[in-house]
């Protein structure tokens, strides 16, 4: 590793190799010959390490763009997701806190108001035009209006928003457990996956699909605390926060609480949806188990 | 199994850096709450364009070149760490993690059978605990370190107390601290037991811990490079590998026991 702001040729051994030549105008003694070799010495040593730490960090930055090494690297999550669901099975709960705990503001992330035309047009009615599509590889597929979700038994729940990028947020949302709508859809044998499709196009919204999207499996999906929110903090969820309603999957990063949901989908692969990799994030490269 | 924990701690340590340069801030409790970090590490305008700067425990120091602002490809870039101490070198989160979590289990794996090895091969008792007399022998190891006086003859051939206690600390403190701070960050593995992330005083306290004890590995590995180079890096690297190390000359008037 070579210090910042200094070309990694100023620890290359030539460039001092002045010093002794210059001395040659008296004879050098046995001693400071002896104290050159060892200067020398040090700075092939120094070099050498400078020279190895620049080595490694290519080779890391080329592994990183080779497919078969990544892909050896990201096979590492299958064996977390096994691991984890061994420690922390189905019916393991997470941590609910006391309401004086919630944080002062939730902090909002990605997505802050999308731009997409049809979100713009159910926002100006303030969602009264709103309905959630259950369907997919489901025997009754059903759309339901924000008033219907609301009449239906909710949870509340105050529980910590983890991000992947290391930050934490305490809040309180209350929802509509999506145990209960899969069991009024009643999922075929097939399914295995819960898909969430979202309003918000990450890029600029036209023909090419950015729109955002999560899938969970039914692990997570007929989880006790995974809720389709409209609520957080007592307040009608906020634009930024994903209104009219988000999921919270709270075992999982940030990432997988979809916001904005317009459709729920079950399906047995994702393997063909946009990138194949089961998300947005998860196609621009993070891993689909997020509980890590 | 030594040099298995090189390359895990090397790429872990500058993973980590990667996956803390996402949100380069520390906070104690259970959430973040933004206003007080005790560690960040950004940028700050001045009127001759921006600066880097480490807010530490209420202090702010220009770190301008290292820490907030450095050099990528010859550009001042925004970033909390340098791309010459991160993996991968540009800020590239979703990668970090995948470097990062692939060798964390070699690391833990290795761990544990270098744990059992110690437990069952009597290295633990044999090597590692210093004796009583070693304890009370402290003050002057300590001068000897100082003086970069060392043990030679048969003395050379044990570890010192020193060297028991900071490899002590290190087995027993500082790898179970970073692995236990590591797994509280995992949101299912919180849900295990649920609340036991409160012993380490919440989430946002393990992201912290995780944080010091992998500087105090650090600091550990940087004090031990320096000690074998010192005291004869070809020797005991040798003796590292092949088991076979050569004592440094004794003084003529010792007498061996």
């Amino acid at each position: 590793m070579s210090p910042p702001g200094r070309p990694k040729g100023e620890f290359r051994n030539v460039q001092h190799e002045g010093t002794p030549v210059s001395r040659r105008a008296n004879p050098p003694s046995g001693f400071t010959l002896m104290r050159a070799r060892q200067r020398d010495r040090r700075h092939l040593l120094r070099g050498a390490v400078a020279a190895a730490g620049s080595a490694m960090l290519t080779g890391c930055d080329k592994l990183s763009h080779n497919d078969a090494f990544v892909d050896a690297l990201k096979s590492a999550q299958h064996l977390s997701r096994a691991a984890q669901k061994l420690v922390a099975p189905r019916p393991a709960m997470a941590q609910e806190f006391d309401r004086s705990h919630i944080a002062k503001s939730f902090r909002s992330n990605g997505t802050l108001n999308p731009a997409d035309a049809d979100y713009q047009a159910l926002l100006e009615g303030d969602f009264a035009d709103y309905k959630l599509a259950v369907g997919g590889l489901v025997q009754k597929p059903a759309e339901y209006t924000l008033a219907q979700l609301r009449a239906m038994p909710a949870r509340t729940q105050v529980t910590r928003h983890d991000c992947v990028e290391g930050w934490s947020c305490i809040g309180q949302w209350k929802g509509v457990p999506l145990a209960l709508l899969l069991n009024a859809a009643q999922p075929l044998p097939s399914a295995r996956f819960v898909v969430f499709r979202c309003f918000d196009s990450m890029d600029t919204p036209g023909p090419h699909d950015s729109r955002y999207y999560e899938s969970i499996d039914f692990d997570d999906a007929y989880h006790a605390q995974t809720i389709l929110a409209y609520e957080l903090n007592d307040q009608a969820l906020p634009v930024s926060n994903g209104a009219p309603l988000r999921c919270r999957v709270e075992r999982q990063l940030g990432y997988k609480q979809a916001k904005y949901v317009r459709a729920i989908e079950l399906v047995d692969s994702f393997g063909n949806i946009r990138g194949g990799k089961g998300g947005f994030w998860e196609d621009e490269g993070y891993e689909w188990y997020g509980g890590i | 199994m030594h040099w298995v924990n090189v390359v895990c701690l090397t790429i872990l340590l500058m993973s980590g850096l990667t996956i803390f340069n996402a949100h380069p801030a520390l906070y104690w409790g259970k959430d973040s709450g933004f206003a007080d970090p005790w560690l960040a590490i950004g940028t700050q305008p001045t009127p001759a364009g921006p600066i880097g700067v480490t807010h530490v425990a209420g202090r702010v120091i220009e770190t301008t070149g290292v820490l907030g602002l450095s050099q990528v490809a010859g550009q001042p870039t925004q970033r909390a760490f340098p791309s010459w101490a991160t993996i991968p070198g540009p800020q590239w989160l979703a990668m970090g993690r995948h470097w990062h979590f692939f060798f964390a289990w070699i690391f833990v794996v290795n761990g544990i059978a270098y744990l059992l090895y110690t437990l069952f091969s009597r290295h633990l008792v044999r090597d590692l605990l210093p004796t009583r007399a070693e304890l009370r022998a402290i003050g002057s190891s300590f001068k000897n370190h100082l003086l970069f006086r060392h043990p030679t003859g048969d003395a050379a051939r044990r570890y010192n107390v020193l060297q028991n206690l900071s490899y002590l600390i290190v087995i027993f403190g500082l790898l179970p601290l970073v692995v236990l701070a590591g797994l509280a960050m995992s949101p299912r593995i919180d849900s295990a037991l649920t609340g036991w992330v409160d012993l380490l005083g919440g989430r946002q306290s393990a992201r912290s811990l995780h944080f010091i004890a992998a500087a105090g590995l650090l600091l550990f590995v940087l004090i031990h490079v320096f000690e074998v180079i010192v005291s004869g890096v070809w020797n005991e690297l040798r003796s590292m590998v092949t088991g076979w190390y050569e004592l440094p000359a004794e003084p003529k008037e010792e007498v061996r026991p």
